[in-house]
């Protein structure tokens, strides 16, 4: 008994060094989860002249899509949100930090799956959303609580993994 | 000529001044850049691996310094700075982590371990002072000892 005692705290260490293996490390937890969406006026890319707040998406639960025309990993995931728009999620744009104000023809040339894009030029909103880099994707339920962070791209193993459920159970 | 010199010193001196200051340009106030310094020490740069705010050079960094700095200007004292960061980034954000339910073993830990080796000292040194009496050498066996020994070294 007391000899296999070394043994069994060596291999309660292998497990937490286990677990530890596949964590990552750059995954910042998210403190909004739960939490209602932070609320911003900001002007609409589509639309010169025009505003979007939050307030104005609540009644179902949509995505907001933080990214921007110079991040080449959002280019990709865009092939891939001109899929989720077809089958009738709203997906909002935030354009993080546009210094170049190249959104609105990247839209126009690539196709804009995008309900509107509010546009984040100093990116003080994507703070207030504690926003680390693009993409990120929120999803916020139809009383504006933000339910669900994801940093990074969307493909179709996330988005099946990970977004179809949740708005599933949402949306019902 | 003297009076040239100094002169031309005083052109140096002003240069340099002006080239430092174009250098920094935020340092206008140079207490106020000290205390964003001193706090974002302790704050964690969030998409750089181990490093701290006041070091990195990422322009997320390079944001939420300009937003402290604008915080501090504003007359926020430095626990309202850091309760600003911690709603938006979490508690990720501090190199030093609040002390709460999920921390506790992170912070306890180690006192945890120091307890558990001091607990295994004392068990280890009391089965040893507790060791039976045949075991030790009486005055006997150390004189058959020392003989042997002698015989030994003949």
């Amino acid at each position: 008994m007391k000899r296999w005692l070394p043994f069994a705290a060596f291999c309660v260490l292998l497990v937490f060094l286990y677990v530890g293996l596949f964590r990552d490390p750059r995954e910042v937890p998210s403190p909004f989860i739960g939490r209602p969406a932070p609320a911003f006026v900001l002007p609409v890319v589509e639309r010169p002249g025009n505003t979007f707040s939050p307030e104005q998406a609540r009644g179902r639960s949509w995505l907001l899509n933080v990214w921007a025309p110079w991040c080449t990993t959002c280019q990709k995931e865009h092939l891939f949100l001109m899929q989720v728009a077809a089958t009738g999620v709203p997906v909002y744009g935030l354009n993080w930090k546009d210094q170049d104000r190249e959104a609105a023809a990247m839209l126009a040339r690539m196709g804009n799956p995008y309900v509107l894009n509010a546009d984040d030029r100093d990116g003080r909103v994507g703070i207030d959303w504690g926003v680390t880099g693009v993409p990120e994707t929120f999803v916020i339920d139809a009383e504006g609580i933000i339910r669900m962070k994801h940093s990074g791209p969307i493909n179709e193993r996330i988005w099946k993994r990970k977004f179809v459920p949740l708005l599933h159970a949402l949306d019902s | 000529m003297r009076r040239g010199a100094c002169f031309l010193l005083g052109l140096a001196l002003l240069a340099t001044e002006a080239v430092a200051s174009e250098a920094r340009p935020n340092a206008d106030d140079p207490l106020l850049e000290a205390r964003l310094m001193g706090l974002a020490a302790d704050l964690r740069c969030v998409v750089c691996q181990n490093e701290s705010l006041a070091e990195s050079r990422a322009p997320l960094a390079l944001d939420l310094r300009e937003e402290v700095r604008e915080l501090m200007r504003q007359g926020k004292t430095d626990p309202e700075v850091v309760e600003y960061l911690t709603l938006r980034y979490g508690d990720f954000v501090l190199y030093r982590p609040p002390f709460k339910p999920e921390t506790y073993l992170l912070w306890l830990g180690p006192a945890l371990f120091l307890a558990i080796g001091a607990l295994a000292w004392a068990i280890a040194t009391r089965r040893r002072r507790e060791l039976p009496a045949t075991d030790r050498l009486d005055a006997e066996d150390l004189r058959k000892a020392a003989e042997l020994l002698r015989d030994e070294s003949k």
